[in-house]
């Protein structure tokens, strides 16, 4: 409630701000959107998605082999809509995985990487790097696609109830869980509009924009990068790379978007 | 070497409009990196546009441009199928040059 207390009183005077001109003037979201809209056009994930697409196909690692054997899902080397239907259950390891932990399974069965290595490696460098740019390349392919993240596999469901328990767990310093921020309709942190995760059209509009391109860190960043950026928010200590526990908190999301559209990879501030 | 540029050229009317997304870390000489070292500037000095070899668009560039910068001009003339060839030198005097044809 202590930390409520300023955020109440600056979107207070921001509404204030906002109402005096309204009439003639477009809103404060209208204003956002429009300056999004003109950023969207020269919207550098672009670049990574063409980084991407040739990483895929070149040979590389300690196998000197390509990932268009990877199945992500739709069968071996198939891109093309893998991204809606992530996170899911895969056979052959016997886990539900989202984009970036098959990706690291794909990298060490193909091409020999060590993906506890990887999944080590700092967000931004090294062959964390390379995935930002795959899962740039994979998600821009199912751009427009609707999410339908299966439920069909005991797994899945039991990930999609794990996820529910982590966005409502409430802990750290502040006593924050991702519910606080994510479970309400029409609410903000300073002008950034925050989607409502637990249903649509919310889930859909944030868990469907990432991957995305940060204007702010200039960078492409991944859904565990985002997550992992959400838990430092929160205080939380930092969640392990493509953990059980992020994955199942994808679940939870995509399976709340179920229905919308992907517009990955998109441009965020 | 750095990855090609997005280069999307439009003609309407007697107007075409081109619109570039450069691929380039422009770095500004003015951050310091995690051991407080100063990180160098890195960043286009000069682009330029041209349209069946004549330049359209010229310009000078400092590091107040920012990370994978996106430029958008028109000129006059120009129709489908006419070939833009935009090219770029940094201060380290690397290069790159990508083409494409007017849509």
């Amino acid at each position: 409630m202590k930390l409520k207390l300023p955020a109440n009183a600056l979107g207070l005077a921001m509404l204030m701000a906002a109402a005096l001109p309204a009439s003639a003037q477009k809103t404060t979201a209208e204003g956002i959107a429009e300056y999004r809209a003109m950023l969207a056009d020269g919207n550098p994930a672009e670049l990574y998605e063409g980084r991407g697409e040739v990483l895929w196909k070149q040979l590389r690692g300690p196998k000197n082999a390509s990932l268009e054997k990877c199945d992500l899902g739709k069968g071996p080397g198939v891109v093309k809509g893998a991204f809606v239907e992530l996170p899911r259950f895969f056979t052959d390891t016997q886990r539900v995985q989202d984009l970036e932990s098959r990706l690291l399974t794909c990298m060490e069965q193909q091409q020999g990487f060590s993906a506890a290595e990887i999944a080590k490696t700092p967000f931004g460098a090294g062959e964390q790097k390379t995935i930002e740019s795959l899962v740039a390349y994979i998600s821009g392919e199912s751009r427009g696609m609707k999410f339908n993240v299966p439920q069909s596999h005991s797994q899945e469901k039991l990930m999609y109830a794990v996820g529910q328990k982590m966005f409502y767990l409430r802990g750290g310093p502040y006593d924050f869980s991702c519910a606080s921020c994510h479970s309400e309709d029409n609410k903000r942190v300073r002008l950034q509009d925050l989607p409502n995760l637990t249903k649509q059209p919310g889930a859909a509009t944030g868990f469907g924009a990432w991957p995305a391109y940060r204007v702010s860190s200039g960078d492409l960043w991944s859904m565990q990068r985002r997550l992992n950026d959400c838990y430092r928010q929160q205080r939380f200590p930092f969640p392990g790379y493509a953990s059980d526990a992020t994955i199942s908190l994808g679940v939870f999301m995509g399976v709340n978007s179920q229905g919308g559209i992907s517009t990955a990879p998109a441009l965020k501030r | 070497m750095s990855d090609p540029m997005r280069i999307r050229a439009q003609a309407q009317g007697d107007k075409t409009t081109v619109r570039v997304l450069v691929s380039h870390e422009m770095e500004s000489g003015q951050r310091r990196d995690a051991a407080g070292k100063i990180v160098p500037a890195w960043f286009i000095q000069s682009i330029n546009a041209t349209w069946n070899g004549k330049t359209v668009m010229s310009a000078q560039w400092g590091t107040a441009v920012s990370k994978n910068p996106f430029i958008q001009f028109a000129f006059k003339g120009g129709k489908a199928g006419d070939k833009i060839v935009v090219s770029w030198i940094d201060n380290r005097g690397e290069k790159r040059s990508d083409e494409a044809l007017i849509a």
